[in-house]
């Protein structure tokens, strides 16, 4: 299994992730990536009225958030969490992945795409650049994961 | 069915699979059917709505679906209903998200809706108007069927494309 240098914090604590999908496996299989990554769970949910209270009970660094989804979708929860916390840092996670749902979740402040079925080292790169993007809050990660990079690590 | 609403389907199936199975996957059938369905196992059903309406299955065998859950996750995995349900739940969504971007860029547009286990032994059966095409897919893990029944609504889409556009 390919290994990854840590995603930390500016204050080197891990990044805390919500995680927003109505599958059960996809939440299990992504929560599995952040721990490969250095990760820790703030909280998970399976529909975007969830998503929007375990945020305001979480506060998280990142959310990874679905689409397609019972009793609201995830673009209308981005909008919503973007609006009462304009920082907050979202990245889509769909097997939906055309142009107009890509540029709606951005417009309604969404970060990053990603489609699935995830590969952990594009999950990585992107969650790596999110966090970087934003100088409030830390990530500044250093450091490749050795899947891309090809070199073992200990 | 129109080639072009097809073809999408068995392009993502392969891929998504092979992608998530880390193996190659083989088509080993595709047939239009035209009696009701009958589930072969666990079923996934998605409706979409647009340009395009009607229903996707994803089918497979319990064991089948148990094998494929822990290859997904990279270990072994109690064999439960949930965990049976999630599998084909999981799969159709990647398999019919995939599938419906592809369509989505050759120029249809519709509504994709969240998976449901089907349950009762049969489903929508073909029609005139409904085609369904059953498409057998041999992975490592066993055998997984598509069963697509839509059809194409050229009235809306015209519609859609007439319509005034109020900025």
């Amino acid at each position: 299994m390919a290994q990854f240098a840590p995603l930390l914090r500016k204050d080197h604590q891990p990044v805390r992730y919500l995680v927003v999908d109505d599958s059960v496996f996809a939440r299990k299989n992504l929560m599995k990536m952040i721990e490969m990554f250095g990760g820790e769970i703030a909280g998970e949910a399976g529909d975007g009225l969830t998503a929007i209270a375990e945020f305001n009970r979480t506060k998280p660094d990142v959310v990874l958030m679905d689409i397609t989804m019972p009793q609201m979708e995830g673009i209308e929860a981005v909008e919503r969490i973007v609006r009462q916390h304009p920082h907050a840092r979202i990245v889509m996670v769909s097997s939906v992945g055309y142009q107009e749902n890509i540029l709606a979740a951005l417009q309604k402040g969404a970060k990053h795409f990603v489609q699935k079925p995830v590969k952990p080292e594009v999950l990585y790169e992107i969650l790596r650049y999110v966090l970087s993007d934003d100088p409030s809050a830390a990530g500044a990660p250093v450091g490749v994961p050795v899947a891309l990079a090809g070199e073992p690590r200990s | 069915m129109r080639m072009e609403l097809i073809q999408p389907f068995i392009d993502a199936a392969d891929a998504v699979l092979s992608d998530s199975l880390q193996s190659p996957v083989r088509i080993a059938d595709l047939a239009m059917e035209e009696d009701t369905y009958r589930r072969k196992g666990v079923a996934a059903l998605i409706a979409i709505k647009g340009d395009i309406e009607g229903r996707i299955i994803l089918d497979l065998s319990p064991e089948v679906a148990v094998r494929i859950a822990t290859q997904l996750s990279g270990m072994e995995v109690q064999a439960t209903e949930q965990v049976v349900r999630e599998t084909a739940c999981e799969l159709a969504n990647m398999v019919i998200g995939n599938s419906v971007t592809l369509l989505n860029d050759q120029g249809f547009r519709f509504k994709v809706f969240p998976p449901e286990i089907h349950t009762s032994e049969e489903g929508l059966a073909s029609s005139v108007d409904t085609e369904a095409l059953v498409l057998r897919l041999e992975t490592p893990c066993g055998e997984v069927y598509l069963n697509i029944a839509m059809h194409y609504l050229r009235r809306r889409a015209r519609e859609r494309d007439t319509a005034p556009v109020v900025s």
